[in-house]
């Protein structure tokens, strides 16, 4: 089931970096909305991770190797625009996706059917966001910048094949980069320039291959449950 | 406003259809389209609506407490304005 | 002339004030724009800012847990909690915002200690075991205390109320199941358990205040109907509470004084030990500065953000109301 695995830990590990922000968010109400971002994609992933196995056993005992989640994802949250940037690239990129699986008939077709209205209103707000910080004051507009150049790197692997995926991966990078250009256009910003993947020809995340910060990240999300094993909670 | 102090808003919600807008609260946005979105997320969390209204607080005119006397007591000598102003006989049906 | 205008304001106000304490003593509401009385006004904004300021710290201590959650039902669990924290602080600023005080001078108070928040915060969560201690201890004193607040003479502090005891329902039961599975769970499990209960049993006693001889502001606010039950009372009431639970749970209370008494009606329990907390209450609790600081460093850092969402909504005036309504 990599196709689960790669969906799920998606999920998962963005839910889990947007759980970092609780009690850190810029105002109040975005406390709010970051939150019922990070409860969406929870779901999404327990559903995901549940139709390749036991969902505790695979958030908690897998090693960093074996998970299958784009690098882009597991990127640190930075301050809010680099977030939002994370959250643009990802969501727009995951409501195409499932907009894709929601119309064809595989095992992932119910639950695209759900989470695409989730990850609508995901990007909408990310949308809304990227428009503000871009289009705000001077210093936003270069943090925003600085957001999405830094992650620009981390898009190429979006449109990788994943196994037992099927999916029109051309109209997939088509609808996301006119989408992408569109908002930044909106926001008065312009699309980065750069290589959309790193230089490392042994692959990325859905080879299991990450960032250095995920390590850590995994360390903090598993040791409490590896401190017991075979406990239940 | 200050530099970053948003505008208040008051938020009205359509908790199903057949129902009026009912005044949830208030809450803090930039703008009018940020209101709305703040107030899904705040609001209709555990699915409380199926529509939202948002209103600058400063849009709103009230009528004023010490008004509450002409405003309000012509209506309270109206008795027979409510149906439980008629006397109707025990069995009578459908009234 | 002057004298005859004086006259007659203060006929005014005495005839506002009759009306006031008649609304009160019917168990009416007191609505915004009503008359009130000027330290009606600011006990309430004292009391609910208080109460809104401990919302949101007191997302701190659980949030502390929400990346280590130990597994996807109780990271789940745990993110809907806080959130519904925040969310519940922002009914209560909204509230307090009808009579007159605003975010931003609220949140000022708070950062500069001007104004309290409750001092249960400033306790660590040291395990993840404290999470659970939280919702059954804390929470269910803090519903204690809530549950009358539903009545409370202020409306829009009554309406924020009814619908925060309504969410709130959940995050007890949550606790209380969490340390339910912990203490059925592993020796290592339930000695967690045991010892976050350990800890938090005293100063959730203490959420009650001080014992109501000492209780500064209680008789006048009872009179108000802003409060409806003391101090002592509701914490006798907690107390009578937890005792069955705790044994359901399988878990100790730490108190070698706590026996039910049959003449009373009641449990008698052991002392508790207010100089702690008016040491806690000064600043010298383990993590004051830790909450205070995290609180103003968010706000802080949060500055430019909310300055360009201002600075895009006064660019785009025009088309943000056009399209406002949908």
């Amino acid at each position: 089931m990599t196709a689960a695995l790669a969906l799920g830990d998606d999920a998962l590990v963005l839910a889990h970096r947007l759980g970092e922000w609780a009690g850190h968010a810029p105002v109040l109400e975005e406390e709010v909305a970051l939150a019922n971002i990070a409860l969406d994609l929870l779901g999404q992933a327990r559903v995901l991770l549940s139709m390749a196995g036991d969902e505790d056993e695979l958030a908690y005992l897998r090693e960093e190797r074996a998970f299958r989640n784009v690098q882009l994802v597991e990127q640190e949250n930075g301050d809010f625009a680099h977030t939002i940037a994370r959250q643009l690239y990802f969501s727009t990129y995951q409501e195409l996706l499932y907009g894709q699986l929601a119309a064809g008939e595989s095992e992932f077709a119910p639950l695209a059917r759900k989470a695409a209205k989730e990850v609508a209103y995901h990007r909408d707000h990310a949308e809304h966001w990227t428009l503000r910080l871009g289009d705000g004051t001077a210093q936003s507009r270069e943090r925003m910048r600085r957001g999405l150049d830094t992650l620009w790197r981390y898009t190429g692997e979006l449109f990788e094949p994943v196994d037992g995926l099927d999916l029109d991966r051309d109209a997939l990078r088509r609808g996301w980069t006119d989408s992408i250009g569109s908002v930044l256009d909106r926001a008065t910003l312009t699309v980065p320039e750069g290589p959309q993947r790193g230089a490392w020809t042994a692959g990325a995340g859905r080879q299991g291959l990450h960032t250095e910060p995920f390590g850590r990240m995994l360390a903090e999300m598993q040791h409490l449950h590896r401190s017991h094993p075979g406990a239940t909670w | 406003m200050s530099a970053s102090e948003w505008p208040l808003w008051e938020v009205f919600v359509r908790s199903r259809r057949g129902l009026s807008h009912t005044h949830a609260g208030s809450l803090h946005a930039p703008d009018a389209e940020m209101a709305l979105r703040n107030a899904r997320d705040l609001y209709t969390r555990r699915s409380e609506g199926v529509s939202i209204w948002v209103v600058p607080s400063s849009a709103i005119t009230a009528s004023s407490p010490d008004e509450k006397d002409p405003f309000f007591e012509p209506a309270a000598d109206k008795p027979y304005r409510h149906p439980t102003f008629y006397e109707i006989p025990d069995g009578v049906k459908h009234l | 002339m002057v004298a005859t205008v004086v006259e007659s304001e203060s006929a005014g106000a005495e005839a506002y004030a009759e009306a006031f304490d008649a609304a009160v003593a019917a168990d009416e509401r007191i609505e915004p724009r009503d008359w009130m009385p000027g330290d009606y006004r600011a006990t309430l904004v004292r009391q609910m800012a208080q109460h809104a300021h401990s919302e949101i710290i007191g997302m701190q201590p659980e949030a502390n847990w929400i990346t280590r959650a130990p597994s996807l039902r109780r990271k789940a669990i745990l993110m809907a909690k806080v959130q519904d924290e925040a969310g519940h602080g922002l009914y209560l600023y909204s509230a307090t915002e009808t009579l007159g005080a605003s975010r931003d001078d609220l949140l000022d108070k708070l950062h500069s200690g001007r104004q309290k928040y409750s001092s249960i915060f400033n306790y660590p969560t040291l395990t993840w075991a404290d999470v659970g201690a939280i919702g059954w201890l804390v929470d269910g004193a803090a519903i204690t205390n809530q549950v009358p607040l539903c009545r409370c003479s202020y409306g829009p502090y009554a309406r924020a109320m009814v619908r925060i005891c309504k969410e709130e329902s959940f995050h007890q039961r949550q606790g209380y199941e969490l340390l339910l599975a912990l203490s059925r769970g592993t020796d290592a499990q339930h000695a967690m358990a045991q010892d976050a209960v350990d800890r938090w049993w005293w100063p959730s006693l203490m959420m009650f205040g001080p014992p109501d001889d000492e209780s500064a502001h209680s008789a006048r606010s009872m009179a108000w109907k802003i409060k409806r039950h003391s101090n002592d009372e509701l914490r006798q009431r907690f107390v009578d509470i937890c005792v069955p639970q705790a044994e359901a749970l399988g878990l100790t209370l730490p108190d070698p004084d706590l026996r039910w008494n049959e003449e009373r009606g009641h449990h008698d329990f052991g002392p508790i030990d207010w100089e702690e907390f008016r040491e806690v209450l000064r600043g010298n609790g383990p993590c004051n500065d830790q909450r205070i600081t995290q609180r103003r460093q968010a706000h802080e850092e949060g500055a430019w953000v909310r300055e360009a969402a201002a600075a895009y909504a006064a660019k785009h005036t025009d088309r943000l109301h056009g399209e406002a309504t949908a």
